[in-house]
Formats: C-alpha cells, sequence, structure tokens
C-alpha cells in the first residue's frame, strides 16, 4: 500500500517510502492511515469480531499471560522468552563455528581430508533431509534414555538446543559454502602464487570476502532460527510457546499465543529491517564499485 | 624423471645447457581437456635475462606462466628453478611459489586489505617477518614506485596504474628470483600503461630475471634479452628483439607481426 508521488527523478527511493519528494511522502503518509483505518473499522465491524477480540486479544488476560502466577498454574511469558534469547545465542554461537568447519572441511582438497569430507556430505544431507522437530525428539527424549551420567542429566532447553544446533549447522554450512565460491578463483590464485598454503589464504583471503557476501542470507537463517527455539517447549521446558500454552490450558483464553507472537515479532522484525538495510548498503557499494 | 638435459630437443639456444640456468623448461605440455595448449615447451632463461614470450591470443603464453608458477599441474615436461627440479611428486609447491613471484592481467589485489596489508601478509604469513620489518619492506617498495602515499587506501580507491603497481610491489616483498608478469597492461587505460612499463623497466635494470607475456611489441623490442613467439602450443622462433622483428625465420612469425603491423601496434 504505498501512493505513487509525481515522478520526481532527484528524489530518494526507498523500497517502504515509495518514490516522490515532500508531495509523495504526504500523499503515502494519508493513504496508509486512510488505509489503516478502514481495516480496523472493518475488523471492529465484522460479525464474530467481539468474540475473537476477547478470545485473542483480551487486555487483562494478555496482561496477566505477559506476568505469569504460578500459584493458579501458568508462568510469565515475558521472563519465559529470556529462555529462548537464551537458547538463540547460544546456539547461534554454536552453529557458527560447526557450520564453518563443516563448510572448509566440505571444501578442502588434500586426499588426506578425505574421509573428513564424507562425514560432512553424510551430515549436511542427513542433518538438512531430517525434520527439525525429529531431530528435537531423538535427542530431547532418546538423550535422557541413554542413562548416560553426564549426556542424559542435562535440562530439556540443553537437548532443544543442541538439536537445533545439528539441523541448523547443515544448513548455514551451505551458506559459508556458497560464500566461498563467491570469491573469484583469481584471488586464490593470486594468494597461493605468493606462497601462502590453502588455509592460510582460506583464513586471510577467501573466509573474509566470503563473510561479507553472506551476512543477509546468514541472518536469514538466524530470523528463522529465533522463532524455532519454540519448538524447545515441545520438550517441557517453559519458553514462550509452552508458558502461552500453559495459560491457555489454565484459563481457556488464547491471548496468552497473542502476547508470544507480539514478543517474537519484537525480536525479529528489527533483525529483519537490519538484514534489508545491509541488503540495500551492499547493492550501494556493488554500483559505486561498477561505476569505476 | 627420465628427462634429463642430454636428450633436449630443440637446443638451438646456446644458453639452453649452460647449468646456472635461472630456470629451465623442457619438454612441457598441459591440456585443459581435449584442448593441448602447451605441445611441449622447451625455454632456459640465464640469471638476469628478460625474456618476452608474444604471440596470439589463446596461444598459451598464460598457461606457460601459470605453470612455471604451478598454479597449474603440468602434463608431462620438467621446469628446474635455479637447477632444482621443481615439478613432479615431492615438491613443497609454497615453498616454490616463494620464490617466484607473479603479477596478472587483472591485478588480483585483494580488495578487503589496504594496500599496506596486500604487500605485508605474505612476508608476514610466509617468511615470518614482524609487522614492522614487513611494513618497512612494504614502505620501502611503495616508496620506490611512487605509491608511498597509497598506503593506507583500499585497492578500489586507487587507479588501474596504481593497483597494477601495487601488485607488483606485492609480489617483489617475497623477494623473488624470477618475475612472471602476464600480460600486466592489457587491462589498463592507454594514458596508465606508461607507469606500469616504467616500473618493469627499472626492475629489468635492477637485474631482476622476468618472464614476460605481453602484447605491447614495442615494450618487448625495447626491453628484452629474448623474445620467444609461442604458436601451435610451441615457442616456435626464440632471437634477440632486434633479430626477431626484423627478419623472422618462421613463417608464422612472419604473419603474426605482419598483422599486428597492419593493426598499426608496432
Amino acid at each position: 500500500m504505498e501512493a505513487q508521488g509525481l515522478p520526481d527523478l532527484s528524489a530518494r527511493h526507498s523500497r517502504i517510502l515509495g518514490t516522490g519528494g515532500r508531495r509523495g511522502l504526504v500523499l503515502s503518509t494519508t493513504s496508509t492511515v486512510v488505509v489503516l483505518a478502514v481495516l480496523v473499522v472493518l475488523f471492529l465491524l465484522a460479525p464474530g469480531s467481539r468474540e475473537v477480540r476477547h478470545t485473542f486479544f483480551n487486555p487483562t488476560d494478555m496482561w496477566h499471560a505477559f506476568i505469569g502466577d504460578p500459584k493458579l498454574g501458568y508462568y510469565s511469558i515475558g521472563e519465559a522468552l529470556w529462555l529462548n534469547i537464551r537458547m538463540f545465542v547460544v546456539a547461534e554461537i554454536l552453529i557458527l563455528i560447526l557450520a564453518l568447519v563443516v563448510a572448509v572441511i566440505r571444501q578442502s582438497t588434500g586426499p588426506v581430508l578425505l574421509p573428513l569430507r564424507v562425514v560432512s556430505t553424510v551430515y549436511v544431507d542427513v542433518a538438512r533431509g531430517v525434520p527439525l522437530i525429529l531431530i528435537i525428539f531423538a535427542i530431547g527424549f532418546g538423550a535422557p534414555a541413554l542413562e548416560l551420567r553426564i549426556i542424559s542429566s542435562q535440562s530439556a532447553a540443553v537437548y532443544g538446543v543442541a538439536a537445533l544446533v545439528l539441523s541448523y549447522s547443515a544448513y548455514v554450512s551451505e551458506v559459508y559454502r556458497a560464500g566461498i565460491n563467491s570469491v573469484h578463483r583469481s584471488q586464490v590464485a593470486a594468494a597461493r602464487s605468493l606462497g601462502l598454503p590453502a588455509w592460510t589464504s582460506m583464513r586471510y583471503v577467501i573466509l573474509p570476502q566470503a563473510i561479507r557476501n553472506i551476512i543477509p542470507p546468514l541472518l536469514n537463517d538466524f530470523i528463522s532460527l529465533q522463532k524455532d527455539t519454540a519448538l524447545v517447549g515441545l520438550l517441557g521446558s517453559i519458553e514462550a510457546n509452552k508458558a502461552a500454552e500453559l495459560y491457555s490450558d489454565a484459563t481457556f483464553n488464547y491471548s496468552s499465543y497473542a502476547v508470544a507472537a507480539i514478543l517474537f515479532l519484537i525480536l525479529t522484525i528489527p533483525l529483519a529491517r537490519f538484514t534489508d538495510h545491509l541488503i540495500a548498503r551492499d547493492q550501494a557499494r556493488r554500483l559505486a564499485g561498477a561505476g569505476q | 624423471m627420465g628427462r634429463t638435459g642430454q636428450d633436449a630437443s630443440g637446443g638451438a639456444w646456446p644458453g639452453f645447457a649452460d647449468p646456472a640456468d635461472a630456470l629451465r623448461i623442457e619438454g612441457l605440455r598441459k591440456s585443459f581437456g581435449a584442448h593441448e595448449v602447451l605441445q611441449g615447451v622447451d625455454l632456459a632463461v640465464a640469471p638476469h635475462e628478460v625474456i618476452c614470450l608474444i604471440g596470439a591470443s589463446g596461444s598459451g603464453k598464460s598457461t606457460l606462466l601459470r605453470c612455471v608458477n604451478l598454479l597449474e599441474t603440468i602434463n608431462a615436461g620438467t621446469i628446474w628453478l635455479d637447477g632444482q627440479v621443481i615439478t613432479g611428486p615431492g615438491v613443497n609447491q609454497n615453498l616454490v611459489r616463494r620464490h617466484i613471484g607473479i603479477v596478472f592481467q587483472s591485478f588480483n589485489l585483494f580488495p578487503h586489505m589496504t594496500v599496506e596489508r596486500n604487500v605485508t601478509l605474505a612476508p608476514m604469513k610466509v617468511l615470518g617477518l614482524s609487522r614492522a620489518e614487513a611494513a618497512g619492506r612494504a614502505a620501502e617498495l611503495l616508496g620506490r614506485f611512487g605509491l608511498a602515499d597509497k598506503r593506507a587506501d583500499y585497492p578500489d580507491r586507487l587507479s588501474g596504474g596504481q593497483q597494477q603497481r601495487v601488485a607488483i610491489v606485492r609480489a617483489l616483498a617475497m623477494r623473488p628470483r624470477l618475475m612472471l608478469l602476464d600480460e600486466v597492461t592489457s587491462a589498463l587505460d592507454p594514458e596508465l600503461v606508461a607507469d606500469v612499463l616504467d616500473v618493469i623497466r627499472e626492475l629489468a635494470e635492477g637485474g631482476m630475471t622476468m618472464l614476460i607475456a605481453t602484447h605491447e611489441m614495442g615494450f618487448a623490442r625495447d626491453i628484452a634479452s629474448r623474445v620467444c613467439f609461442l604458436a601451435d602450443g610451441q615457442i616456435v622462433e626464440q632471437a634477440p628483439p632486434a633479430q626477431l622483428f626484423s627478419q623472422p625465420s618462421d613463417e608464422r612469425t612472419q604473419r603474426f607481426l605482419r598483422r599486428i603491423t597492419d593493426a598499426g601496434r608496432m
């Protein structure tokens, strides 16, 4: 929903605001406000609106779900979200490391590393091909059943993070690989011609350029990862989604899900905007580079 | 490994049998798929010699240089650097490459590093120089080639000619025994060519042994101790420039030089 002002070649172009100068801005703002107002009025007047609002957007329920009350059998979604954030941060760091190792091994050419290359390839195929929820169940319920001292005595959140790392590292390693392949072969030739060994040229010449190229797709995967931390609730961890479920179980009101959804949006939308910003900046830089 | 100097064919050039050759190539063959680009190249380069390789596009000049730098795996033949075999199994390629500098047509500077870092990376990581030592070496070379004020710039801020001079400095910082120049002026705007050629001329005067693939016939005539004409995957004729350019003996050389003259490039 964007208004198109009179064509103005000098105007700055923004994907959200559209083209046009001051006049364009006024037009787009007006049309946005009008459209939003119409949507709100339609929502309020639609048949069943009262019931929908009561069940999903009841302010009292939303507040109670947000702050929680353990005596009544439900937990604060706000606090539960903190677990999602911690799981996300730990998983992200481990994924970045594991995926890089896998990608570098798969890109290696030395004959001695062949067995590692085979293992890495099989791992990526399997971890990408199996549903994430299956990996979560297999580890979350399977590891405790092993009755091994350290492996079987962790919290559900730890198993959940392990499953997320296993699954996402496979995807992210492919992103890394695409990035490594995006660096022109002549850069490898230049590095090796100076006598730099394979790993040194990877470390100082190839990877820094590769990672710059893959930051947007990496962030995209992390937006997805932030949401998928909710799946760990299936193992019994009180994360935001689980807390919302417990609230609805106790009160038969589903406003708690709206709270959890809003909290997830507050986490993911800034990351999405940041990704857009980086893509736009990258495009500008490429254009500037091509102009030389 | 059965090849020695004794059964070398095509040893027409007197320097060929000299054991003190800086570089010696015998029976070099290289194919890409079914296409054999080099079909038995023999060449001997004495220390301080400047060899210019000329020939049509696709005649194998670049491939020959890349083979000498071990960037391409050769299919047959032997290459010696200062009397040591550098091809075949058991050769430490990284060690060999330290001693052979190569400069590419498209510069291939590292775009994410400053000029100084481009120049100091290999001396630090390969030769183990300290940051200060490497920076000193870089400053000296950059100063010598008029790039002192570009030290902290990134490559995309430089003109093509400046980038190519940085690429030469980057190779020189390793103090190579042999420099390979692969059509280093072909990607430059005409007004920037002279700067780069001056740098190469200075290197030649300083006694650097060089193997230069070039389309600049005037430059080759000026600077080369010997000019080699490549065609059909072989060196079909080699002679000092005065002789090769005025009295080419091979029919293919004559045809090539006539085309160059007709195009107004001589």
